[in-house]
């Protein structure tokens, strides 16, 4: 039999990003960890940037997810530290997330003032690529254009 | 004395916040529209973890909805020049680029605090102010080094901020820094002028000279500008206490 720490980490795991809905929150890194304590589940979540309005969102779904897993007595926190970082996006999650059309974040780090990282196309893979604005979509998004098809794209921000 | 400390440092995050969210719907291109909401978005996101510790803190039930919309302005301890109107696109940059000069060195630095919570919002902090920073920065080059216009707007913005930075470097409670709970201002100032020195020089700005500066926000004295903005801000929950959606 599945340990209940199992099924609840495994339902709080469907849980998508309300705006980016191909990745879990298990791919984004925001799952952080699932503590049982009796018949108490805690499930502990982070947020990718300080302001991020998805949180309330995300929290509320996974209570949900594990009200249909059959798992009533939950509470969702949240933690801060350590902070978020686009590191922690899974493999399969940089996959799915070239394969919706975001290119996925360059290695985290602080380069100079004005550094700019290269970024390959999402739909050409060409590395000709150029930046039109530093802030998207979401928090977590840049715009860029890509030079050699012209076709602009969201580029996941490294954090 | 740690409360007043977090309320502080969140009263600064939120008003400056509030500040670039007047800018929705009036920015002068989408794309600034977009920057300027997102940068607001993470003032405000620190704001509120800011606002949660001092509610812990304070222990008495106060949640960060009621710190942020049930204080007055004299309760209020942010630095004046984050509650200044926020001008022309050209004032609105200079600020958030002198500020952010400031804060992203100061949160980076308070990354080793001792107090593991304060840490974590420290760490979280950084990574966005270093973004307000590029992003402000960028601007202020484009606009000094761009058109006539512009110049003469950014050159102006600068004059007028500048009486309003030395409040940024006034130092930390002794106590908090002894303790190694925050970096103290003070310490940042020549890295401040380094970093500073080196856009203005880019952007073809004259530095304003360091001269007679305003003080008076950490304890409570505020401009006539920041009534009105808390006026509002807080008018909902004043008017409906409690009002949820």
């Amino acid at each position: 039999m599945v340990g209940l720490r199992q099924r609840a980490w495994d339902a709080a795991a469907t849980v998508v990003d309300p705006e980016i809905p191909v990745l879990t929150i298990a791919d984004l890194g925001v799952l952080r960890d699932v503590v049982v304590n009796g018949d108490q589940v805690e499930v502990a979540i982070t947020p990718t940037y300080s302001g991020c309005p998805a949180m309330a969102m995300i929290a509320l779904d996974v209570e949900t997810a594990l009200a249909r897993a059959g798992i009533g007595n939950a509470r969702v926190i949240t933690v801060l530290a350590p902070a978020w970082t686009t590191d922690w996006l899974s493999a399969a999650g940089r996959e799915k997330l070239l394969a919706y059309g975001i290119a996925p974040p360059p290695a985290a780090g602080r380069g100079g003032l004005f550094a700019t990282p290269i970024v390959a196309c999402p739909r050409c893979a060409a590395t000709d690529t150029e930046q039109l604005a530093e802030f998207g979509s979401t928090s977590c998004k840049a715009l860029w254009r890509c030079v050699a098809c012209r076709e602009p794209f969201d580029v996941f921000k490294c954090h | 004395m740690l409360l007043a400390f977090a309320l502080r440092r969140a009263d600064d995050a939120l008003v400056l916040g509030h500040r670039l969210s007047e800018w929705t719907g009036r920015a002068p291109l989408l794309e600034e529209e977009l920057a300027l909401a997102n940068l607001a978005l993470d003032l405000i996101g620190q704001a509120r973890e800011l606002y949660a510790l001092a509610g812990e803190i304070a222990g008495d039930g106060r949640d960060e909805d009621d710190l942020a919309y049930l204080r007055t302005d004299r309760e209020y301890s942010n630095i004046l020049l984050v509650e200044l109107p926020r001008g022309d696109f050209a004032f609105t940059i200079a600020r958030q680029f002198l500020y952010a000069s400031f804060v992203d060195r100061w949160w980076r630095a308070t990354m080793a605090s001792t107090d593991p919570r304060v840490a974590a919002i420290a760490a979280k902090a950084e990574k966005e102010t270093a973004y307000h920073l590029r992003h402000s920065a960028e601007w202020l080059i484009r606009l000094g080094d761009g058109t006539d216009e512009s110049a003469r707007r950014a050159q102006a913005a600068l004059d007028k901020i500048w009486p309003y930075v030395g409040e940024m470097f006034e130092a930390e409670d002794a106590a908090l820094v002894t303790a190694g709970v925050c970096a103290d201002p003070p310490s940042l100032r020549a890295a401040w002028d380094g970093g500073v020195n080196a856009v203005l020089a880019q952007a073809k700005l004259q530095r304003p000279r360091d001269g007679w500066m305003q003080t008076g926000g950490r304890a409570g004295r505020h401009s006539e500008h920041l009534g009105p903005m808390l006026a509002e801000m807080q008018h909902l929950q004043r008017t409906h206490p409690g009002a949820k959606w």
